[in-house]
């Protein structure tokens, strides 16, 4: 038995880490199997939607890839969009940069492929329960309880989605956009983005029935953000700024919200005391 | 069996990669602007109920037409919505969706998607 309180502690908090780590991945394997059933349904073959999990990793912009591609969306587009929509990695990446100085950079490099809202948010709460950074618990959210059961689950969606006979009498048809509605409601975290989703809405609608569904998507995901930064930031009440670990929360699969969300530190000034 | 989507994975990759480890293995960046991060923070909400909106609210035809429709899909993604909200679970919403869709379909009150 350890007689090191830093020893007791880091046991203490990888343990914490675990317990929220199996969260994480029960949300992740429900959500990679719906994810590997919609791309499924949306005509993605096995290899496509596995890649998808695989390459991008990216839960949300994957869900929304498949929409995407269902309204014929160009390639140039969705990796426009999907840039716009991934941006907020920067700030998690840039959050995580001190306390990981000391981690060899090739091992950064890797790293990166694998920082997800709830990579982050398993992370930084770890870190700060430490006061140092702990590499290992970095592994562990990120690979143990967010890559592997979001990857399984993707295969385990894409095959029982692909031996669905009729899928629409079953109601399959409608998980996508029940999906794309209630990740965004758990993104509103403010009065600038509830201007911004109804005005993303509208704008993609009006312009999707005077062009195409394609044109309708690009330009209600540009101009609804416009829209809601016409509301000043001083009646945004923004609870969840881009970049925070409650930020993270948000984007990481609903109904997992881990209990200690309650700080809101701007990016960038997260990190361990010099 | 088609792997066109491979390149677009990568391609999104591409995209998203960077953003990932440019902090990481960068840490003196710049931090973006302030108007950069405020319009950021509004893409995900604006982008994911414009995809909602648009599949359950227009449809094309054989030609390519347009039109607006309704239909039991509005209801499913209103109630997961509501379910959602209340819940705080995305999973308890999307089965109340799927339930009701395909329990309107089975009753013969709701046609079959197009």
């Amino acid at each position: 038995m350890s007689t090191d309180p830093a020893d007791d502690a880091l046991t203490a908090s990888r343990r914490r880490l675990v317990v929220e780590g199996l969260g994480i991945a029960t949300a992740a394997i429900g959500f990679g199997f719906v994810y590997g059933l919609s791309a499924r349904q949306a005509g993605f073959s096995p290899i496509e939607a596995i890649a998808m999990s695989t390459i991008v990793f990216a839960g949300a912009a994957q869900f929304a890839a498949v929409g995407y591609v269902v309204s014929g969306l160009g390639w140039p587009a969705i990796v426009l969009l999907t840039a716009l929509l991934n941006a907020r990695h920067l700030l998690y990446s840039a959050a995580l940069a001190p306390w990981m100085r000391d981690v060899p950079r090739s091992r950064r490099a890797v790293m990166a492929h694998v920082l997800t809202d709830e990579a982050f948010a398993l992370a930084i709460a770890h870190f700060k329960r430490l006061g140092r950074p702990d590499e290992r618990g970095y592994w562990i959210g990120a690979i143990g309880a967010t890559f592997i059961p979001w990857n399984l689950a993707t295969i385990a969606g894409v095959y029982v989605g692909g031996s669905i006979p009729d899928p629409a009498r079953f109601g399959i048809d409608v998980i996508f956009p029940a999906a794309m509605i209630g990740l965004a409601v758990g993104l509103i975290t403010g009065r600038r983005e509830l201007v911004a989703a109804i005005a993303g809405a509208g704008i993609g609608v009006v312009a999707a029935l005077l062009t195409s569904p394609s044109v309708g998507i690009i330009l209600g995901g540009l101009f609804g953000p416009a829209l809601g930064l016409l509301v000043p930031a001083a009646e945004a009440h923004e609870i969840a700024p881009l970049g925070t670990p409650a930020s993270a929360d948000r984007y990481a699969m609903p109904g997992t919200h881990l209990s200690d969300r309650s700080d809101a530190t701007p990016a960038g000034r997260d990190g361990p005391e010099p | 069996m088609s792997t066109d989507l491979v390149w677009l994975a990568v391609l999104m990759f591409a995209v998203t990669y960077p953003t990932r480890a440019l902090g990481l293995l960068t840490p003196s960046m710049e931090r973006l602007p302030q108007r950069a991060l405020d319009y950021l923070q509004l893409v995900g909400p604006a982008i994911l109920t414009a995809l909602a909106a648009v599949n359950v609210m227009v449809v094309t035809d054989d030609s390519g037409a347009t039109s607006f429709h309704i239909g039991i899909e509005w209801v499913a993604v209103l109630a997961c919505m509501v379910v959602t909200a209340w819940r705080h679970n995305l999973l308890y919403g999307l089965a109340v969706a799927v339930v009701i869709v395909a329990g309107a379909r089975a009753l013969g009150i709701a046609a079959m998607p197009v």
